[in-house]
């Protein structure tokens, strides 16, 4: 391979027309067999994972008191009654759009890490990440180091392999289940769960779910591993759209390192690169990626070649960073000898703060100013109006009232910018009056029919009137206000 | 002899044998996953063929081992309805009117059935939701009843109708006061302004003075001293703002003259007990029941 300056990935010598007609298009799956390694990346992929895992097994087992009649379980998104609860929230379906928001977070959050950061999400936080890594660690538990794996899958069907790829299918299994389990505790009260699992007693769709989550972690973590980084997920191939040359990536420094080549004890170091050609940053990398070649699609930037590489720097006593985290402008002014620039600030980078800040305002401020009390009102369409014996008019609508807490709520309707006019609930006994008190239903929505009355001399003329309905509180003054119409006869 | 398949450079795959213009066609096979997952589905339909219905025949067509029918799951259905609404069907059949509104639990189970029953039976000439229609169809959303507003009032009506071919159909017996020359014209024209006067909007105030004497004589028997009608003849109230025919002069002296006779008919043998009910009450409901 020839080094071409300023060009990150290396290009190689075009093929013989020969050769290329024996190249097929099709490329068969290469089994990774990544290596252990320590060091520092290494450990806060560990951290990352515990806390990840943890946060993911855990939170479903939080408690959190709402009261009598109200699920108990501090993370809950209840399908058949339509809630979801997040600590001291609780979201009814009307408010939908703090999904979105949630979602417009994370996107904005995930671009902004990415830009600064390079793929830290593909590489420390993503689930797909984790579970891997976790069924990897599994597998070396259970199977042995690097060679040993390779050694096992090459080598005949003996009782040890048996036992081994039973063991650990076994052990994937029950992380499945359990991954599996925890996720419907997101949707179902978890000790109800569990109580229910164990007495045999699980519905249909629990099991369904259950088993299609056991199966996808199982295949995607134990299985499909980096293919569904290289081939599944979208995330790799817009990072050309999230990183620019100041984002911080893994990369090999080639300025120093090439020319590679085999290295003996006592050598010299002279007119020849550092890399001795171990190969460990590729025995260690999870999607089995070559770094040396540059920035490439398959990297999910976790760092494993950088401990790796500088383990082996240590012990040929050369200093660390030949595989490093690093920005691709840098790369250029280390190789040219110019003074390196961190830039941290960039439009790009200030632009995605600056809208995460807005959407997490924007979330904040629905959440803080949300009222526990809407109400709406639906005129009635047939008849529009009804004309009393007295000559009076009369409308009807539909009023229904949201009660977002968990008490019987009394409340006084009126209309007071309509004079004269006076209201009554179907049902309800005693005369039509200015202001009626009705009971609102405790976390539910409350309907009423609610009939309204205008003399004959207080109708505003023909036609449709917009008029405001106005709902208050009567134990704590909150108003809510909805409009509709009173319609009276076109003369 | 067989010939011996030509084989592409690039992609390795066979050629078929056929040139268009020189140019050859690949015979890539079907890839083995749908190739497989084609055979699945041939079994599962020579399966299916067996177990459910399937072949059409001139008469008929073959019912399959399982015996299902969409017909039957229809049957099904409506009966599962039925038997869950059952218990409150029953509950209405044994409860009186005001039984029925005392109740929250089966006042809401009639209204809404009675919503649907009205909506099915009575709105092609009453309109949707009781607002009635021109040319005698009375309004039942408001308060002005001819025959009475009352929950069993309400329910009388509807089980027999007006003048219908039940036996103890409602007949109000306005007499035709015009065509049978029981009052002149001059007569006629007084007391309509005298009909006028009872709601304050009399023309000539000195012909509904002359008409008040002709009112008490001929109409104030049926309709009242002050003309304020009596449910139990079917008389409407005069003094009111609601007309069932119209409330201008021209309309009320072509009522005295030649009363319209609207009829209704009868329901009872038509709708179920249970349904009556619960229309009696929707109508009760629609806001000016008395």
């Amino acid at each position: 391979m020839t080094y071409v300056e300023d060009s990150p990935v290396a290009v190689e010598a075009a093929l013989s027309t020969k050769a290329q007609k024996r190249q097929p298009l099709y490329a068969g799956r290469v089994q990774v067999y990544p290596k252990k390694v320590s060091g520092t990346f290494r450990r806060i992929k560990w951290i990352a994972l515990v806390v990840l895992l943890g946060i993911y097994y855990a939170a479903p087992w939080l408690r959190w008191d709402r009261g009598p009649g109200v699920p108990g379980q501090a993370f809950l998104i209840d399908m058949a009654n339509r809630r979801a609860y997040f600590l001291w929230l609780e979201i009814w379906p009307q408010e939908i759009y703090f999904l979105m928001g949630l979602l417009i977070l994370a996107a904005f959050g995930l671009f902004l890490a990415t830009s600064l950061f390079g793929r830290v999400w593909c590489g420390y936080a993503c689930p797909q990440t984790v579970w891997t890594d976790l069924f990897m660690w599994v597998e070396r538990l259970v199977e042995g180091d690097r060679n040993a794996r390779m050694r096992l899958d090459q080598g005949p069907l003996t009782w040890a392999k048996a036992w081994r790829k039973g063991a650990k299918h076994g052990i994937w299994l029950l992380i499945a289940a359990l991954t599996g389990g925890a996720w419907i505790m997101y949707f179902v009260d978890a000790p109800t769960l569990v109580r229910d699992a164990l007495a045999g007693d699980l519905t249909a769709k629990v099991l369904f779910f259950f088993g299609l989550f056991t199966a996808t972690t199982y295949l995607l973590a134990g299985w499909a591993r980096e293919q569904v980084c290289t081939y599944m997920c979208p995330w790799p191939r817009f990072q050309s759209a999230m990183f620019d040359e100041d984002t911080l990536i893994v990369t090999y420094q080639r300025w120093r390192g090439e020319p590679r080549g085999k290295h003996k004890r006592g050598q010299a170091w002279e007119g020849r690169g550092h890399c001795v050609d171990c190969n460990q940053c590729v025995a260690v990398c999870p999607t089995g990626i070559d770094i040396r070649d540059g920035s490439q699609l398959e990297c999910i930037g976790c760092g494993l070649c950088v401990d790796a590489c500088a383990g082996v720097m240590d012990k040929v006593g050369l200093p660390r960073g030949l595989i490093t985290f690093d920005t691709e402008a840098n790369q250029r002014a280390r190789a040219a000898g110019r003074p390196l620039r961190y830039r941290l600030l960039r439009p790009r980078t200030v632009i995605y703060a600056a809208l995460l800040l807005v959407a997490a305002g924007a979330m904040a401020a629905g959440l803080a100013t949300r009222s526990a009390v809407d109400v709406t009102v639906q005129h009635e369409r047939n008849p529009l109006f009804v004309k009393l014996s007295d000559g009076s008019i009369r409308n009807d609508y539909t009023v229904k009232v949201s009660n977002k807490r968990h008490e019987v709520r009394g409340f006084a309707l009126g209309l007071p910018a309509l004079p004269g006019a006076r209201l009554w609930a179907e049902g309800a006994a005693g005369e039509p009056t200015g202001f009626i008190a009705i009971q609102a239903q405790p976390g539910t929505v409350t309907a009423f029919r609610i009939h309204v009355v205008l003399p004959a001399t207080a109708v505003p003329g023909p036609g449709s009137h917009p008029v405001a309905f106005v709902l208050t509180d009567l134990a704590t003054g909150e108003i809510a206000t909805h409009d509709s119409v009173f319609v009276s006869p076109d003369r | 002899m067989p010939t011996k398949a030509e084989k592409d450079a690039v992609t390795g795959q066979q050629i078929r044998g056929h040139a268009w213009d020189g140019i050859h066609e690949l015979d890539t096979p079907l890839p083995k996953w749908w190739l497989y997952v084609l055979y699945a589905t041939i079994l599962w339909s020579a399966v299916y063929v067996v177990l459910y219905p399937s072949i059409p025949g001139l008469d008929g067509y073959v019912r399959g081992t399982l015996g299902y029918s969409s017909r039957t799951e229809l049957a099904d259905r409506v009966a599962e309805a039925q038997a869950a609404q059952a218990g409150f069907r029953e509950r209405i059949a044994a409860a009186d009117m005001a039984a029925i509104a005392a109740d929250p639990e089966l006042a809401g189970f009639a209204a809404a059935g009675g919503r649907a029953a009205f909506a099915n039976n009575c709105a092609t000439c009453h309109g949707q939701g009781g607002a009635g229609r021109p040319g005698g169809y009375p309004v039942l959303a408001d308060d002005d009843w001819i025959w009475g507003g009352t929950p069993d009032a309400i329910l009388h009506t509807v089980r027999v109708g007006i003048r219908s071919d039940h036996p103890d159909t409602r007949i109000s017996d306005m007499p035709r006061f015009g065509a049978d020359a029981l009052l002149t014209a001059q007569q006629i024209d007084e007391v309509t302004q005298a009909v006028l006067a009872l709601s304050n909007r009399a023309d000539d105030p000195a012909q509904a003075a002359r008409g008040a004497a002709v009112f008490a004589e001929n109409c104030a028997v049926c309709h009242g001293e002050t003309g304020q009608g009596n449910p139990e003849l079917g008389a409407p109230d005069l003094a009111d703002a609601i007309w069932l025919y119209g409330g201008d002069a021209d309309a009320i002296r072509a009522s005295i003259a030649l009363p319209h006779a609207g009829m209704m008919p009868a329901w009872e043998g038509r709708l179920d007990p249970v349904t009556l009910k619960m229309v009696a009450h929707y109508v009760h409901g629609l806001g000016g029941g008395q």
